[in-house]
């Protein structure tokens, strides 16, 4: 069986993404998530590049691989062309292809991100549509966007958008021929497969955790990874 | 700000942008929150420079957002995007213009694996084909569509009805530049500037007759940080990250604030509002918030075109005081009318006689 390391080198944002790291830390210097999380793009970089698979596999179950905010800030200032954040991004491919995800708080997230931007892209076209924006999930989208939810069909017109309409324009219907090819490309490229082991996985943690998880966004385990925080995340 | 080093910088970055025939994809985020500046985009192409801008109707979200999110996997976010590039290539355009950052740093970092791998475009080749028996070009000029704006900066300051001078003061108006991360963060030699001072939006200031604010956190990220923002626990990271960003400018009492991404402009207008609702703290000048605005709505602004068909009404900063000390005519009466404006209504009919 392929080593964690080997698996993580199958991704080709791990080959862009690491070089050799000589510990300098500018990465973790200028990275946001740094200033806000108790986290450290430098140590990150330096336990993959030991090859150490024990070392690998905490990461793969822990808070921190899912501080980062994919900013890419690192990649500008590393002088020896490394990229944390595509390593980040090849440590999460891998923890939720193997079920590890589920181990952390900010890791079993990935359900939430799956059932809204993920499921929309297949449902709609779109990474985020308008009707799913709710001030009941974004309520700092204040009460102008109460009044633009509200108005949503006469505004949108009045701006010269294209509502649910054919042909193009500002979200415009998606014609079913299309997002026939989006899911077919989700299947044959491993889109679909990642979708279900996320589903599968949190369903085995949900009941794990005594919480009601179905379909949608309206139950317990939705509600819990979707808005707890234990508060020990930060600096 | 010590603007010699800064032009030192700029001279060196710079990238090739293409005079005509655009192949324009949109943006998810901007769909939503910011319709006007994609219909400003059009008209100012069209009607003011009288280019050709085409808009295919069966393209699709890049996945960005998703991918960023780490829901959607490597090569399946690289063959979206490569079916993309098939409707660009049987429309028979080879200039690709996304509304989005996030949708331009995806594509930038696509081409650049795809240079360096070759197998790997080949694979993503086989799955377009397996998917939907398309073949794709790799596009011949990819350019942001703020680049595209910052090409023609000086020919919209030759039709301008306004400038960004205070009508009262007679002093340009100060600007706060911010870039979206994946403009140039990732490739510096794909933004004009670079990484470090990028040049796309204080180039429009400047012509524009505005003056661009140099301060301590200008390259800070907004916060939205994908996941950051998406589940509301992490909310937290996003606010403060913008948090930041306002206190390192408010010295500099500016004016107002120009993005060219689809989160920025949003996350900087809303999270002034919580933040105010949470601390009671204001950021601009006279108890206001500063106004924040896409490069689409300053340009249209400037152009003379009635603000409020560029959806300025969707901000909850208001955005009146920076009309008022410009000078720009409003009617204050019509900013919630949802009365069909007959020239923004042409745009749209327009739009889908071309295809």
């Amino acid at each position: 069986m392929e080593n964690l390391f080997e698996l993580l080198q199958k991704d080709i944002r791990f080959e862009e993404g690491l070089n050799a790291c000589m510990n300098c830390g500018v990465c973790t210097a200028i990275c946001p998530a740094a200033e806000f999380y108790d986290y450290d793009p430098r140590k990150i970089t330096d336990i993959v590049q030991t090859r150490d698979d024990n070392a690998i596999m905490e990461l793969l179950k822990s808070e921190t691989i899912w501080y980062c905010g994919e900013c890419m800030s690192c990649k500008t200032r590393c002088p020896r062309g490394n990229a944390p954040g595509l390593i980040i991004m090849a440590l999460r491919g891998l923890s939720q292809d193997l079920g590890l995800f589920t181990e952390s708080e900010k890791g079993r997230q990935q359900l939430a991100v799956k059932r809204t931007v993920g499921d929309s892209i297949l449902n709609t076209g779109y990474c985020v549509y308008l009707d799913g924006i709710t001030t009941a999930l974004h309520p700092e989208q204040g009460p102008v966007w109460e009044w633009v939810q509200e108005n949503r069909e006469k505004l949108f017109e009045r701006l010269g958008g294209n509502y649910k309409g054919d042909g193009p324009g500002i979200l415009r219907k998606i014609p079913e021929e299309t997002l026939d090819e989006l899911k077919k490309i989700f299947e044959v490229t491993g889109g679909l497969e990642r979708y279900e082991k996320i589903e599968y996985y949190s369903k085995l943690k949900a009941e794990e955790m005594d919480l009601d998880l179905d379909e949608g966004i309206d139950n317990e385990y939705f509600r819990q990874i979707y808005t707890y925080n234990n508060g020990c995340h930060t600096r | 700000m010590k603007i010699d080093g800064k032009r030192a910088i700029w001279s060196e970055y710079q990238k090739d942008i293409e005079e005509d025939h655009y192949f324009y994809v949109r943006s998810c985020i901007r769909q939503n929150f910011f319709p006007g500046s994609e219909v400003a985009f059009l008209r100012i192409m069209r009607d003011v420079l009288k280019k050709d801008v085409y808009e295919h109707p069966c393209h699709t979200t890049c996945s960005g957002i998703g991918y960023h999110g780490d829901v959607v996997p490597v090569d399946t976010a690289m063959t979206v995007v490569a079916r993309q590039f098939a409707l660009m290539t049987e429309a028979g355009y080879k200039n690709y213009v996304p509304s989005c950052i996030t949708s331009f740093g995806l594509y930038t970092e696509i081409l650049e694996t795809w240079h360096h791998f070759p197998e790997v475009e080949e694979r993503v080749r086989k799955h377009l084909r397996n998917a939907t028996g398309r073949e794709f070009n790799i596009p011949g000029n990819l350019a942001h569509a703020s680049d595209i704006i910052y090409k023609f900066r000086k020919e919209i300051a030759a039709k301008a009805k306004y400038t960004l001078v205070n009508k009262e003061t007679g002093e340009p108006l100060k600007v706060v530049d911010h870039i979206g991360c994946h403009y140039s963060k990732m490739f510096p030699s794909k933004g004009v500037g670079g990484a470090e001072y990028p040049y796309v939006l204080a180039g429009m200031i400047e012509e524009w007759g505005g003056e661009v604010i140099d301060y301590p956190e200008r390259r800070h990220c907004c916060g939205f940080g994908f996941r950051q923002y998406l589940v509301q626990a992490n909310r937290g990271y996003s606010v403060a990250c913008s948090r930041e960003k306002f206190e390192s400018m408010k010295p500099f009492k500016p004016d107002m604030i120009l993005t060219n991404c689809p989160g920025c402009p949003m996350f900087l207008d809303r999270w002034q509002y919580v933040i105010n609702e949470m601390e009671g703290t204001t950021y601009g000048q006279n108890g206001e918030g500063i106004p924040v605005f896409t490069y689409e709505e300053l340009a249209g602004l400037v152009l003379g075109f009635d603000p409020w068909d560029l959806g300025l009404q969707m901000h909850q900063i208001n955005v009146e005081p920076l009309l008022d000390k410009i000078g720009i005519e409003y009617s204050p009466e019509k900013k919630f009318s949802l009365n069909t404006d007959p020239a923004v209504s042409k745009v749209k009919h327009f739009a889908k006689a071309v295809y």
